[in-house]
């Protein structure tokens, strides 16, 4: 995209790269907003997840994949935001204020615990962000006030104008859109200005410092890069979208309990984007569906897959225990095969395209580093 | 008194368990870098392994442990043959997340082949609950044989460590992987043996995590979590820190649990949690834990 960019003008009309790119931008937005018409509730609530799931993902990628710190509380994140969208959404705030407020919530937690967490490095992150979760859902358990305790609270639905999320959904123009409908828009929404915002952000000085100190710190250090700073600029931005992702999730959901935000929700965070692609926007969207989707589509398909058992007491293998067997061999296959993620997959079959087609697709290939 | 000195018992034994889980994670981290993220379901897999053993083919207590040992072994070697091999040299934490896919396959496979209820007669030991009683003070047989099994298991992993070629090699791996490989050393193979000493630890602690008062259900894979703080609190590299941490952990643990009500502005079940803020405070002072060692950089 940036090469495009440093190309003179004039020649752009003439260019077949220009029009392919056009063309498949038009595809992507005929396809994403009309998605919704073309799938049943089953599909359209799976990839609602998906989406949803994709915007934490992008969070935990700045952090991770970008900033090269491994964070496992993600999750205690998600809650702080769900949280925040409870609090304030009981209060008659409207959505369009307790969304990004979940995110600066979350934010300035991370702004808080960032400090003390991000003296360290490597596993030792890993496991006291571990840490994090666990503290987070004893405070969750403990504080009734805001999160309901042990029994979970609800969370007020979206409502703008004739849109409602919480009821049959709306009708704009003759066309009917449910509840799911309508969290799709939205989560697409927010995830595409989130994709917006990441690709850029990765462009500026700042970006630039995070990439820097995820190659090698101390050189990083050296050229100038505030390696305390940098680090938590990249964790309360990690933290502000799980925050926002944390609200649609539990919104989408309309009831949480504190168990919901639980190191196995971090776990997906940081499955997602290592079978993605650590450090790419596109990654966490690719990651997504194969990890928040996969359970899904196997439990709904479990009927045609045979030797499972559908009642207690015949034979077979129980349908819960072989979703996760098949999710587990997947994840450790995949990564076996293409450790790099999907991305890593993408590019493989983009050189195996012979040269002169290569061309449409060589910009995904390009690792974000190297793409000046 | 008696209350305090019955924690400190608790405490210990429990902490003598904590202490062979962690030092299964240090020894695979001293060899390849990673923690690995399977150990619960090694431990768990270990226990209903002898718990078949012994419970449903009705071997003695004794042989049956053997075997869970020796196949827990067995099983870790061939994982890290067959899969983590093939994906040495790649990002940590993808290697992390190969041993989460395979914790994740364990528990569905443990949980597919012997359902989830608790299994009764846990792993057929032959403590149960009787207990020896002095002044007050319950000391159950399984609390402690745990303590002279795990003495002895790290008796027994100090002079491997300290006297034989491959505890050699692994120290050697631990502080450069590359100038070991340099140097002749197979570390591949100690790579292997670090993890069929991991199961086989695994092994051990489920066994001693299941018996009488506890329970064996598939609930005793999440143990292993409350045994990271551990590895952090002694140093990730450092086996004396992961025993060292391991007791700190268990005794934490148990004394919070047993004056729970005299500190009520904690919270509830606040010991479920009090590891890790320990561990949060050790690692405020010493960012490395306590044995372990700032690694040197270069650029």
């Amino acid at each position: 995209m940036i090469a495009q960019a440093a190309r003179p003008t004039q020649g752009r009309l003439a260019d077949r790269r220009f029009w392919l790119r056009g063309a498949l931008v038009i595809v992507v937005l005929v396809v994403g907003l009309g998605l919704p018409f073309f799938l049943g509730a089953f599909w359209l609530s799976t990839t609602d997840f998906i989406l949803i799931a994709a915007i934490g993902a992008l969070g935990l990628n700045v952090l991770t994949g970008y900033t090269g710190q491994v964070s496992l509380g993600h999750a205690f994140f998600l809650g702080v935001g769900a949280y925040t969208a409870a609090f304030l959404g009981d209060h008659n705030v409207n959505a369009a204020i307790w969304i990004p407020a979940a995110g600066v919530v979350a934010g300035l937690v991370g702004l808080l615990v960032g400090p003390t967490a991000l003296r360290l490095r490597g596993l030792y992150l890993a496991i006291v962000t571990i840490g994090l979760v666990f503290l987070g859902t004893h405070l969750f358990v403990n504080l009734p006030a805001i999160t309901g305790g042990p029994a979970g609270r609800a969370i007020a639905q979206p409502q703008w104008g004739p849109a409602d999320f919480g009821g049959t959904g709306v009708t704009v123009l003759g066309i009917s859109i449910d509840r799911n409908g309508l969290y799709y828009y939205l989560a697409l929404l927010l995830l595409a200005l989130s994709m917006w915002f990441v690709h850029n952000l990765m462009r500026t000085r700042a970006g630039r410092a995070m990439q820097a100190v995820r190659d090698r710190e101390v050189a990083a250090a050296l050229v100038g890069v505030n390696l305390a700073r940098t680090k938590l600029a990249a964790f309360v931005v990690s933290s502000f979208l799980a925050g926002i992702c944390g609200a649609v999730y539990g919104a989408f959901l309309f009831h949480v309990e504190p168990g919901t935000w639980n190191l196995l929700l971090s776990i997906q965070f940081v499955a997602i984007i290592i079978v993605g692609g650590i450090g790419t926007v596109w990654g966490a969207l690719l990651g997504s569906v194969f990890i928040s989707g996969l359970p899904a589509i196997l439990n709904n398909y479990s009927d045609s897959i045979p030797f499972l058992q559908h009642s207690a007491g015949g034979g077979g293998l129980d349908v819960g225990d072989a979703t996760d067997l098949v999710y587990g061999i997947l994840i450790v296959l995949f990564l076996v095969a293409e450790p790099r993620g999907l991305i890593g997959l993408v590019a493989r079959i983009a050189r195996s395209i012979p040269q002169r087609r290569r061309i449409a697709t060589a910009s995904i290939a390009v690792s974000p580093v190297a793409e000046e | 008194m008696t209350t305090f000195v019955q924690l400190l018992f608790n405490g210990a034994a429990l902490g003598c368990v904590y202490a062979l889980i962690a030092l299964g994670f240090t020894a695979i981290h001293r060899a390849s870098n990673v923690i690995n993220f399977a150990q619960g379901a090694f431990l768990l897999l270990g226990a209903y392994l002898v718990s078949t053993a012994a419970v449903d083919r009705n071997l003695p207590f004794l042989v049956a442990a053997v075997f869970g040992v020796a196949a827990m072994v067995v099983i870790g070697i061939v994982f890290q043959m067959l899969v983590l091999r093939r994906v040495q040299g790649q990002a940590v934490f993808t290697v992390v997340m190969i041993t989460i896919g395979l914790n994740i396959i364990i528990v569905a496979l443990v949980s597919a082949i012997f359902g989830s209820n608790e299994r009764t007669n846990g792993v057929g030991d032959p403590w149960g609950t009787s207990s020896l009683q002095a002044g007050g003070v319950v000391f159950l047989w399984v609390k402690i044989w745990a303590v002279i099994v795990t003495a002895a298991v790290l008796v027994g992993f100090f002079l491997f460590d300290r006297y034989s070629r491959y505890g050699l090699a692994t120290r050697a791996t631990a502080i450069d992987e590359e100038a070991a490989m340099a140097a002749g050393i197979p570390v591949r193979r100690v790579n292997a043996i670090a993890w069929g000493l991991a199961g086989g630890l695994a092994t051990i602690a489920g066994i001693f995590l299941s018996g009488a008062p506890s329970l064996l259900d598939l609930g005793i894979s999440n143990i292993a979590l409350i045994a990271f703080p551990a590895i952090i609190i002694g140093g990730l590299n450092s086996p004396i820190g992961a025993v060292v941490g391991g007791l700190v952990i268990g005794l934490v643990y148990e004394f919070f649990d047993g004056y729970s009500s005299n500190l009520p502005w904690l919270g509830h079940n606040f010991y479920a949690v009090a590891p890790y803020v320990v561990m949060i405070l050790v690692l405020l002072i010493k960012p490395y834990g306590l044995f372990g060692q700032r690694p040197v950089e270069r650029v």
